[in-house]
């Protein structure tokens, strides 16, 4: 069963598929570019000293994204792996 | 930190499309890519420039250009910034963007991270729908066989329908082979390059509306399918430079117009508004760059960077992430304090030991004195100070930031700190653009531009200044080993000294954190924006490389420029000093008036006026003020900071006023340099002066409030 969360949602460690992105304008663009669209895999794995922002293993790469944005990313958990 | 010649001072604004070709047949090639990819290695390597590389997103902000000479063929290479996408957020992203539809570049390179190829390919799909004229260069190839990563060219070739060719730029490896490439594509180009395609719907609107272009825009170098996706997007901006390039209001003329409504219409029949047309182009083009690297990648090990996250997990983590960050730039000045004063004063001693030799030459040729006095004790004096002085903490400060740069350590201290931007109403990455500032402020001030928010750029300038730069990092440290530190020899008293200045700097960040709260509460009032921030993944630095780039590049030229600045600067200075008007010289006519003032925030007048003297290189305001005791007579020459520390005491100073010039050395106005670049990267004289005013006003607030508090205590 797959859960529909925010981006904010995962913990370090947890795995999830990006449903849709909320956001609009050019964030909403850069995040595309960066390559969160329907159906990419993210981890999250690392939160800063103050839990914000929060990297996300994305498409190979490590992108810090503040909660703000992050919040407007729709994720389906994946199970643990 | 990109101390160079280049990117520092009056030549850091971008050269932008002037192409300066030796000959008129020589090619053009753009360097492209995504930042922190490697290019400016690659460009450095090809060029034998030396343009800064540093491994944190967002080093070339400027377009760089050099010639590359390759089988007897010149080549101007031009590196233009890092950027993920050519559809423009920034203005680093539109000054590629820019360069790549617009500059007539002959051909592309897209370097690519090979750590990270899927990604870097977004970008060389869409450089790829501008021209077809792209070689991609899988660069850190090295790095992604560390990584278990295995890449095949040429599978990556097929699928692009452009050569991909694999390099390890840092050690020169494949860069042959990629010109050899770039050649054989500038002579036969690429006809069959990967075209990406859309949904059904899409491609229908395009087969209306691309016909039409390609007879509009036949002449002018520019690709009608991608001009049509533009168009269809409404890309305002891109629209009004497509416009100005081919000479023409496309929207204006009937027939394209037309076509842009039976296609729009198309679009809106399917259910397409503009926004979704976007995400679908974006979509299509991440999907196809995947399907790509399914054929051309393979992950031997799905964990290749638990490494790097167990380092993040220390220097990010809740409790340790801050402190570590603290002691990391406690421990660089530790080593910088307690490393410098040994050579500082070996190498005073050999200035004294020449100087004393050019003084008996002089007398030997019998130079008359007017000529003399002014050479040794005005120019020599002072730049002589000046190297002895600055040399040995950059010689030791340099190569360790560089270090950490060269690490990736930088990003992480943005990540950690980006809360309190946050709060700030700022953008996490002024972490990165104050960093740059420990070199150079005006550097910090060119590398804003990785800010995509104006309002944040504008606060991350005007605050830039609150860190000490290379140019006041030698008054902090000699006034701190004089008056806080009394003997090099023990060590725990070079901690207290690494200590005050880490202290101050702290202070200088918080400096900056209060006055970009107040400038997003009153005349920059916004919400923070978002954004997002590459953590690059740690490498091994090149410490041979680091020693050299470091010592040649910054600590030669930043040295290079304050002595020019010094020599000047000491004629004048001496000049004031033996030049009487009535029974006084100038320089304690000039003192005197400032020194009521200057007493009331902890100072003196002498004082006050090398700071203002100091206005061109900050360097030389601890020169010009012991020149100036030294010539009012007390003492004529020294050989040692405690001699120094005598002189300073015997003219009035105490404790207090040690912190006070030190408080004031962090905050004053910005170094000449600093102002024109703030100016050039402005535009409005109203933001150079604000950026003049406001550490200004803060520093004598400071300091008056800081001699208020000992007078009363």
């Amino acid at each position: 069963m797959n859960d529909i969360c925010s981006l904010t949602n995962l913990d370090v460690g947890q795995f999830a598929k990006v449903g849709s992105l909320l956001s609009c304008g050019s964030i909403r663009r850069r995040l595309q570019d960066i390559g969160l669209i329907e159906g990419t895999e993210v981890e999250c794995v690392l939160k800063s000293p103050c839990g914000d922002p929060a990297a996300y293993q994305i498409r190979g790469a490590v992108i810090a994204l503040r909660n703000e944005d992050a919040e407007n990313i729709l994720v389906s958990m994946s199970k643990e792996v | 930190m990109g101390l160079t010649a280049k990117s520092t001072g009056i030549k850091a604004v971008d050269m932008g499309f002037c192409i300066k070709k030796l000959t008129h047949n020589d090619s053009v090639i753009a360097l492209a890519g995504n930042p922190n990819v490697g290019k400016s290695t690659v460009f450095n390597a090809l060029t034998g420039l030396k343009q800064h590389t540093g491994n944190w997103p967002g080093k070339t902000v400027t377009n760089a250009q050099g010639i590359c000479s390759h089988n007897g063929e010149n080549i101007v290479m031009v590196d233009i910034p890092g950027t993920y996408s050519l559809m423009a957020h920034s203005q680093e992203e539109e000054v590629a963007r820019d360069f790549i539809c617009f500059g007539n570049p002959d051909g592309v390179v897209v370097v690519c991270d090979a750590t990270c190829l899927e990604r870097n390919l977004n970008l060389v799909l869409q450089t790829i729908e501008i021209t077809k004229n792209v070689v991609v260069c899988v660069n850190l190839m090295d790095e992604a066989k560390k990584k278990d990563i295995t890449i095949n060219l040429k599978a990556l070739s097929q699928r692009l329908g452009v050569p991909a060719v694999g390099t390890s730029a840092a050690s020169g490896k494949g860069l042959k082979q990629l010109m050899d490439s770039v050649l054989k594509m500038l002579k036969n180009g690429n006809e069959n390059a990967i075209v990406p395609h859309y949904t059904v719907p899409v491609e229908e609107a395009l087969s209306v509306l691309v016909p039409i272009l390609s007879e509009k825009c036949a002449k002018k170098n520019v690709n009608p399918r991608w001009a049509a996706l533009r168009l269809l997007e409404s890309d305002e901006k891109l629209i009004l430079n497509l416009n100005e390039h081919i000479g023409y209001d496309l929207l204006a003329d009937k027939d394209v117009s037309d076509a842009i409504d039976a296609a729009t219409k198309i679009l809106q029949d399917n259910g397409i508004s503009k926004e979704k047309l976007k995400d679908i182009i974006v979509s299509c083009i991440v999907l196809t760059a995947e399907d790509i690297c399914n054929d051309a990648l393979v992950y031997e090990n799905n964990r290749y960077d638990s490494f790097d996250r167990k380092i993040d997990r220390i220097l990010t983590n809740r409790i340790t992430g801050i402190p570590v960050m603290i002691l990391l730039l406690g421990f660089i000045f530790w080593l910088t304090v307690s490393g410098a004063n040994v050579p500082s004063g070996i190498l005073s001693g050999i200035f004294k030991m020449i100087e004393e030799k050019l003084l008996d030459f002089c007398l030997y040729l019998n130079v008359p004195e007017i000529i003399y006095e002014p050479l040794i004790f005005g120019i020599y004096h002072v730049l002589t100070w000046v190297i002895a002085v600055m040399l040995p903490p950059m010689a030791i400060f340099f190569p360790l930031f560089t270090l950490l740069e060269d690490l990736g350590y930088l990003p992480r201290v943005a990540f950690n700190l980006d809360k309190q931007f946050k709060k700030c109403c700022a953008c996490g990455k002024q972490a990165l653009t104050m960093c740059m500032g420990f070199g150079c402020n005006a550097a910090g001030i060119v590398g804003c531009r990785i800010i995509d928010s104006p309002r944040e750029r504008l606060i991350a300038m005007l605050t830039n200044s609150f860190v000490p730069c290379n140019g006041r990092f030698p008054t902090l440290i000699s006034i701190i080993s004089m008056f806080f530190v009394f003997s090099v020899a023990s060590p725990f008293q070079s901690v207290i000294g690494a200590g005050i200045l880490t202290l101050i700097v702290l202070l200088g960040i918080f400096s900056t954190f209060a006055v970009s709260k107040i400038l997003s509460k009153t005349i920059l009032k916004g919400q923070p924006s978002s954004f997002t921030l590459e953590l690059p993944p740690y490498r091994k630095p090149r410490i041979g490389r680091i020693i050299i780039r470091s010592v040649f590049d910054r600590t030669m030229f930043v040295l290079g420029r304050a002595a020019a600045v010094a020599a000047p600067a000491g004629l004048i200075i001496w000049i004031f000093a033996n030049v009487h008007l009535g029974d006084m010289t100038l320089l304690k006519i000039c003192s005197d008036f400032l020194d009521p003032f200057a007493q009331t925030v902890g100072m003196d007048g002498t004082i006050l006026f090398a700071f203002i003297l100091g206005f061109p290189a900050n360097e030389i305001v601890i020169p010009i003020i012991i020149m100036s005791y030294m010539s009012s007579g007390t003492l004529t020459e020294f050989e040692s900071l405690a001699e120094l520390k005598s002189l300073l005491v015997a003219n009035g100073w105490t404790w207090i006023t040690a912190v006070n010039v030190m408080l004031f050395s962090l905050m004053h106005w910005p170094c000449s340099t600093t102002m024109l670049t703030i100016k050039k990267e402005t535009g409005s004289i109203k933001w150079t002066l604000l950026a003049f005013l406001i550490p200004t006003i803060l520093g004598f607030t400071v300091c008056f409030l800081f001699t208020m508090l000992t007078r009363v205590l």
